[in-house]
């Protein structure tokens, strides 16, 4: 949630001076500007209007319990491993001593959801991230050079949409050596794209506003207009984006890894920990339920926090919801 | 006349189509390209490296594999545009085949699950919409969040497994039954995995529903339509639902594409022999020539389905069919 809480959200305000030293788009909001600049503690702004939201406070408070579940899974401050054996006390029920019951191969189901879920967040933001730069810088360049560049990006953006996501992410990951990495670049080949496409409109108008104009005609090279000036003005609309895009990338992983195409055993995910319990369920029901209750959670809380970012940050949708 | 139609927007539309379509070939050609390992090696196995350099130069020059990258991505256009999509050694049968026999299971699925989540989702949808930030509206929220947040293999099995140890219901446990066949089973063996989808499917219809209602509400005619002295129920059926008929009806042909494609981990739940299915398998046996061409299927359905919501939306609504 770095990127959220760093970045700054455009306030409905009037514009701060300028810092000394470096130079900044003039007055916007006469010339008709979608959104004024930033104001200069951009980070606490976002976070109170976040925590003016409900759906933002219940959404933040479950997306921390699950980061602080998998910085005990990687330090190690379980009481048991994930991938630790133990046939005497194999399909358990859940206890004192094993939280979520055990598996078949009387593994501490906690300790593998946790390892699971710290593996599904990973592969979702370095999925969601990838997606994001590769996705906002062409769609920048797309709207900002327009012409044969705007051609480009748009005929890849569109064959990349002509795929049912999830079958693209499945066609990537069969062909591509399957480790971790390879499977969070091929969901984040899925959702470039919609980087792309909720980008690339902005753009196209914002080129046309008088600050723009100004700063070009004022002798500023094409990249410094783009990332000084164009891209504070969409920060906005990447930030709800990425929150949202999390969570289906959370599910787009699971779902690779029920079909057999997501990281590769023994390491724990939350897509193949239920598909191996679907011929447990009768016998072991908490070998589903953990991990599933664990996912739902999850993705509840991202789609939350992401309603809730959205309406912290685009003042014309709040309260329409 | 003739400028009119090249200028129209549906003939632009059909050309973009048609561009993408194209780049999709392209892309599912280079993607079977990425794979380590060429024909000659799938075919032979580890006994490859026995080959001699004139023997292996032979089988190139058979599948074509000396040819330049561009000629050989033509060439599997040209067979994939004349009806040869590449044959299964394993079920000895053509690709063709395979999906006459698949894809009708997968429409039938689709269908099912939009009559569902269109009978879920757009009275939940009005509910919602018709006290805002209600107790109801809450409801319908909340349901609708659950059908976006609950992944649906995670429904699918755990339905499965609750209908067949409460009740002895599985019907997916026999071989499946085709429609003509035996309607009765499989209809039975499709309404399980058809609720499980339309209920994730049901959420986006109902939030569309839900925005166009409260959208179409606010405008003057309702207005005007209550001033009149209209019944409600009229206005809420005969004006407001028809107005907003057109963002649903955009929804729900997006959903059905997705559909073609995003059944696949319910097929593979349901063991239902769908398309998607056919592409599992393709990728579990190696099959190549399987994968490429299915997917390339599935994509020009997508790309069709799409482009056919599209030209529905203009038909349905006057005020883009002017522009």
């Amino acid at each position: 949630m770095s990127a959220a809480s760093s970045a700054p959200p455009p306030m409905p305000t009037a514009p701060e001076p300028a810092p000394p030293g470096k130079p900044r788009p003039p007055d916007q909001t006469e010339s008709g500007a979608p959104q004024a600049p930033a104001r200069r503690r951009p980070a606490r702004d976002g976070l109170r209007l976040l925590l003016r939201s409900r759906a933002g406070v219940v959404g933040l408070a479950i997306v921390t319990v699950v980061v602080a579940v998998c910085l005990a899974s990687v330090f190690g401050w379980l009481a048991h491993e994930p991938n630790a054996q133990d046939p005497l006390s194999r399909l358990q029920a859940p206890d004192g001593e094993h939280w979520f019951g055990t598996d078949r191969f009387g593994r501490d189901v906690f300790a593998r959801v946790a390892a699971g879920l710290l593996n599904s967040s990973l592969i979702a933001l370095v999925a969601v991230a990838f997606s994001a730069v590769v996705g906002t810088v062409a769609g920048v360049a797309a709207g900002f050079f327009r012409g044969a560049a705007d051609a480009a990006v748009s005929g890849v953006t569109n064959v990349l949409f002509a795929f049912p996501p999830l079958l693209l992410a499945l066609a990537l990951a069969s062909v591509l050596t399957r480790n971790w990495f390879t499977v969070a670049v091929a969901i984040a080949v899925v959702y470039t794209p919609i980087f792309i496409r909720v980008t690339r409109g902005p753009v196209l108008s914002l080129r046309e506003i008088e600050f723009v104009r100004a700063a070009r005609a004022a002798g500023r090279t094409a990249p410094a207009i783009m990332f000084r000036h164009i891209l504070p003005n969409i920060t906005s609309i990447v930030i709800v984006q990425i929150t949202l895009s999390l969570s289906w990338a959370v599910l787009t992983e699971a779902s690779l890894s029920f079909l057999g195409l997501g990281t590769p055993p023994p390491a724990p995910s939350l897509g193949s920990m239920i598909y191996e319990a679907r011929t447990l369920v009768n016998i072991a029901p908490w070998t589903m339920i953990a991990p599933g209750l664990v996912m739902i959670a999850l993705v509840v809380g991202l789609n939350l926090l992401g309603d809730g970012v959205r309406d912290a940050l685009d003042p014309q949708g709040r309260g329409r919801r | 006349m003739l400028t009119r139609v090249l200028h129209s927007s549906i003939t632009r539309r059909f050309v973009t189509a048609l561009g993408t379509l194209f780049g999709v070939a392209v892309l599912v050609f280079a993607m079977l390209r990425a794979i380590p390992g060429d024909q000659v090696t799938a075919q032979f196995g580890i006994e490859s490296g026995a080959l001699t350099a004139a023997q292996r130069a032979s089988l190139e020059s058979y599948y074509g594999l000396d040819q330049p990258l561009f000629v050989q991505f033509f060439s599997w256009l040209g067979n994939v545009l004349t009806g040869n999509q590449g044959f299964s050694a394993r079920s000895h049968m053509s690709v063709a085949e395979l999906t006459a026999l698949s894809l009708p299971v997968t429409i039938e699925l689709a269908i099912i699950t939009i009559v569902f989540s269109l009978l879920l989702g757009v009275p939940l949808g009005m509910l919602s919409a018709s006290k805002p930030n209600s107790a109801r509206d809450a409801f319908g929220q909340v349901i609708a969040l659950a059908g976006l947040s609950i992944p649906a293999f995670l429904l699918g099995s755990s339905v499965m497994a609750w209908a067949a140890s409460s009740w002895g219901e599985n019907p997916n446990g026999q071989a499946f039954a085709q429609l003509a066949e035996n309607p009765g089973l499989n209809l039975r063996q499709m309404i399980l995995p058809a609720a499980v989808l339309a209920f994730g499917i049901a959420a986006p219809i109902m939030r569309t529903t839900r925005t166009a209602v409260l959208d179409v509400r606010s405008k003057d005619f309702i207005r005007t339509a209550r001033a009149k002295g209209l019944a409600p129920r009229r206005i809420q059926f005969r004006h407001v639902l028809t107005n907003a008929l057109v963002p649903i009806t955009t929804m729900t042909g997006l959903q059905f594409g997705y559909l073609l494609g995003g059944a696949i981990v319910i097929e593979q739940v349901f063991s239902l022999p769908g398309i998607g299915r056919q592409v599992l398998v393709g990728i579990e046996q190696k099959e190549y020539a399987v994968v490429q061409s299915t997917i390339l299927i599935i994509a020009v359905c997508f790309v069709l389905v799409n482009l056919l919501t599209d030209i529905l939306y203009r038909v349905i609504d006057p005020r883009v069919r002017a522009l």
